[in-house]
């Protein structure tokens, strides 16, 4: 029963059982299982081996319902019209991005190859190429079916995402699916039904489907925005088994509006809004095209928030926290406990490579500002913390170093602790040099 | 169900060290120190499961099993059961009845036509409604605005347009200061030439940036900057009112003790006028809610991201005020920083209100300026793009999560980014019909790629 209750609350697989996947007498019971287990929305792997990724599988339409499962996973485009050199350098430039986010590192997740010639050979011989350079998974973007043989030919193996299937095309497209065993999208811009019978068609023929009802922004973002939110509800909350798969949005549609000769960043600045809202609005996959820091950092924050487990708490421990290998002249800092004020300023100071204690004020999960603001964090909390974490008794010293945006506390810290109070940086990102160049020290 | 025992002997044997599973780590992480699990002739009650509920949870929706799994506990007690009748194991089922269909699994045929199928939007009964609460008054109102700004009203989650167009849109407010302040270079270049004046600072935001109102933030009043007098703060704020004719809202120092003086006054000063006062908070509550009960003004209820505190202080409020007299603001933090806990709070508290609690039922404000608290938003990193950008965009990205969980009134800085979120509310607001040849074929497109 205790493995059955985890398994109800989705911390567990039943794929952890393995006498129900080891002995054949249980086989029936196992189908059974696995199809009440499934999720309302179909799990969807693209590509093979260790970095492979796997999309959809998701349970509730609200974060706190539970918790999303899969983060929303970004292709970025690669067009065939790409010549040798330039290909290899996309392919790192997108395999190479990466950004280090509270000890984390921030990365994408899989190339979109674009058939813009719309030549099958040119097609074929792209994607032997990037299958050659790279072995993250691939998507294969062409409307035409002749393309996407060529491309699947070429791949054959490394399951790769075939884009798109479309009302026209599907019977075409479903025989290159089912040959090399690869995922399909359903393409069915601008309504609803033909997508669902689109969708239930190729899902009956025993084909991994991701849904795409049509991606148009700006103007159209209430649309767009609207028909993601209608599949997922129905899928998640009415049972719709016919809606029931992975959601595909295409931020990279935005390029659709860009003249040439005009600033990129207007349509860079409209790819990131595009990408975020439909983050947010339940895509399950993306396919992007720029790769700039400014607009990659947004989505790729917004996708690690937002897949977050949800009861994950706020606030660390309170507590003296040491850092290298602090002596008794090595400088006490305090922060909050609220846990992304605490991970940020950990970060610093491991990056940083400095000897310091840092004191965790329970600011009851509070970020600084907020605290001070709300009245959580006070000369009083700050000293009682020091006592009762024994602060003096570990340095020599009595200075304490407050955070730039406690500022407003230090005169009344030093009348309540009889410590000397220095302020910090206003951003963690500080504490090196504040730290290195002893400035603490420093009248 | 029948409770009848079962006869065969069916046993589950989950061994820690099975060299065939290979997946321990998870599995000890779960179970601690166990390496060996069984499960044999079991039955069950339902008040022997222990079940964890999840925080928030929606009821009441019925649907295959674990369509209403986060919904309560039941359902999950039931589902594990289910899960062991599966198996072949008895349950004994206390209460409830099984509601699951197997459905079919599909084989690889190869149909000549296209399955029919019908998509069912799929509408859902509210009960609730955010309440409409109006800022600002005019001359007939007994105020000297030029117009009033109504937010709230809604009949549904945000956006779901398949349900019901928006009440009334979101709105700006633009944040203006009473002294020079130290910002981030992006927006510093925008407001250097008003930030010794704020009657200039005001005119700049509504005539240029186009803000639909103004946040004044007496700053300057904290004691531990210019400590500000009342009356000289005061001085200033009419100021402002003369010069601009849109709704405002005022706001302190945070200073609890000064804001208490600050706000008491300014309800006084703008009499008629329904200013929000910002804020009312746990800690200091009480002075603001009596002078906006004396004067008629409204108060933003600020809580720290905690639904029932947030209950709390709107509760204590309405013994001094009516329910048209609130707007409420969680908390908002930057995109990165914790922004996923502000999003989470807030989209719970508008389906709370949806779903009948009339004390979550008040128009969403949100203080996006945070989301300048971002590093990556202002700095100085060349590898990271342009600041001019990232800093508008990071702004800009935090208030689409927060229009799309639900908030109604933006507090803003960057022009850029205040422009990007009134485009953003006029393209959320409308459902355009859209024939297929209006979609690009962006698999063709010739993109520049740098």
């Amino acid at each position: 029963m205790a493995f059955a209750t985890k398994a109800a609350e989705y911390t567990i697989g039943i794929k952890a059982c393995t006498p129900l996947y080891r002995e054949r007498e249980y086989g029936d019971k196992r189908g059974k299982l696995e199809e009440l287990m499934r999720p309302p929305v179909r799990e969807v792997v693209i590509g093979t081996g260790e970095n492979k990724v796997s999309i959809g599988g998701e349970l509730v339409l609200y974060r706190h319902d539970l918790r999303y499962m899969h983060p929303t996973a970004f292709f970025v485009d690669i067009a065939d019209t790409a010549s040798g050199d330039e290909l290899k350098k996309r392919v790192e430039a997108i395999e190479n991005w990466t950004y280090l986010y509270i000890g984390m590192d921030l990365r994408l997740d899989g190339v979109a190859l674009r058939s813009v010639t719309g030549d099958p050979k040119k097609f074929a011989e792209v994607a032997k190429r990037v299958g050659e350079l790279t072995n993250w998974p691939i998507m294969l973007c062409s409307l035409n079916p002749k393309v996407l043989a060529a491309g699947a030919e070429a791949l054959s193996g490394r399951r790769p995402l075939l884009f798109a299937a479309t009302t026209d095309t599907w019977q075409e497209v479903s025989e290159i699916a089912q040959k090399h065993q690869c995922p399909v999208v359903a393409y069915v811009p601008g309504d609803l039904s033909e997508l669902k019978s689109l969708s239930s068609t190729l899902h009956q023929m025993g084909l991994d489907v991701v849904l795409d009802p049509g991606n148009e922004f700006g103007a159209a973002l209430g649309a767009t925005v609207d028909d993601f939110s209608m599949l997922r509800r129905a899928a998640t909350r009415e049972g719709d088994q016919g809606v029931g798969f992975p959601l595909l949005a295409t931020p990279i549609s935005v390029w659709g509006d860009y003249k040439e000769g005009e600033a990129e960043e207007l349509a860079k600045w409209q790819e990131t809004l595009a990408g975020a809202s439909m983050i947010i609005r339940y895509a399950d996959i993306l396919v992007l095209h720029s790769l700039d820091m400014w607009v990659q950092l947004p989505l790729t924050f917004l996708r690690t928030n937002l897949y977050t487990d949800p009861v994950k708490p706020v606030a660390v421990e309170a507590g003296l926290r040491e850092f290298g290998h602090p002596t008794k002249d090595s400088p006490v800092m305090y922060t909050s406990n609220f846990a992304l004020t605490f991970f940020t300023v950990e970060s610093d100071i491991k990056q940083a490579g400095i000897d310091a204690y840092l004191l965790v004020v329970d600011t009851e999960g509070l970020s600084i500002q907020s605290a001070v603001a709300g009245r959580k964090l006070t000369a009083d909390v700050i000293a009682e913390a020091m006592k009762e974490f024994k602060v003096e008794e570990k340095v020599n010293h009595r200075i304490l170093i407050s955070p730039g945006m406690a500022a407003r506390l230090s005169g009344e810290t030093e009348d309540a602790s009889g410590w000397t109070v220095k302020v910090g940086p206003k951003d963690s990102s500080g504490i090196s040099k504040y730290i290195g160049d002893e400035l603490w020290k420093k009248d | 169900m029948s409770p009848k025992k079962k006869k065969e002997k069916n046993e589950l044997v989950l061994s820690g060290d099975d060299p065939a599973l290979g997946i321990l780590g998870p599995l000890e992480a779960i179970f601690g120190k166990f390496q060996e699990l069984e499960l044999e002739e079991i039955t069950i009650d339902v008040d022997e499961l222990e079940v964890t509920v999840p925080p928030g949870g929606v009821g009441g929706i019925a649907g295959p099993a674990h369509q209403f799994l986060a919904q309560n506990a039941f359902a999950m007690q039931q589902f594990a059961q289910q899960m062991l009748a599966a198996l072949g194991y008895n349950v004994q089922m206390s209460t409830g009845q099984s509601s699951v269909s197997i459905p079919g699994i599909p084989t690889a045929v190869r149909p000549d036509k296209l399955l029919k199928a019908r998509f069912k939007a799929p509408l859902t009964e509210y009960s609730g409604q955010i309440r409409e609460i109006t800022l600002g008054a005019t001359k007939a109102e007994g105020g000297s605005r030029s117009k009033t700004i109504t937010v709230g009203g809604h009949k549904t989650p945000a956006w779901n347009l398949f349900q019901s167009s928006p009440k009334h849109l979101p709105v700006v407010a633009a944040d203006v200061f009473d002294m020079r302040i130290k910002l981030a270079k992006a927006v510093r270049v925008h407001y250097d030439d008003v930030m010794d004046d704020p009657v200039d600072w005001a005119r700049l935001v509504i005539d240029k940036f186009d803000a639909d109102f103004i946040t004044y933030h007496m700053i300057s009043t904290d004691p531990l900057l210019e400590d500000t007098s009342v009356k000289e703060a005061m001085k200033g704020f009419e100021k402002v009112l003369q010069a601009v004719k849109v709704p405002i809202i005022v706001g302190g120092s945070g200073d609890p003790t000064k804001d208490a003086e600050i706000l008491a006054k300014a309800a006084e000063v703008a009499e008629g006028e329904r200013v929000l006062l910002a804020s009312a908070t746990v800690d200091m509550w009480e002075p603001v809610a009596k002078a906006a009960k004396a004067h008629n003004q409204l108060v933003l209820s600020w809580t720290s991201i905690d639904i029932n505190q947030q209950k709390e202080l709107n509760r204590r409020l309405l013994d001094y005020i009516t329910p048209d007299q609130i707007i409420i603001d969680p908390t908002t933090a930057a995109l990165g920083y914790g922004a996923e806990y502000s999003f989470t709070i807030m989209e719970r508290m508008r389906l709370a209100g949806l779903l009948g609690d009339s004390e979550l039922q008040f128009p969403l404000s949100s203080g996006t300026t945070n989301a300048w608290a971002a590093r990556e938003a202002w700095m100085k990193r060349p590898e990271l793009g342009p600041r001019e950008l990232r800093g508008p965009i990071w702004e800009s990205t935090t208030a689409l999560m927060f229009l799309l969980a639900g908030v109604d009134v933006f507090m803003m800085m960057h022009p850029a980014a205040i422009k990007t979120v009134h485009d953003l509310i006029t393209w959320l607001s409308t459902r355009i019909d859209r024939k297929r040849e209006d979609f690009v074929d962006w698999t063709k497109l010739s993109i520049p790629t740098n």
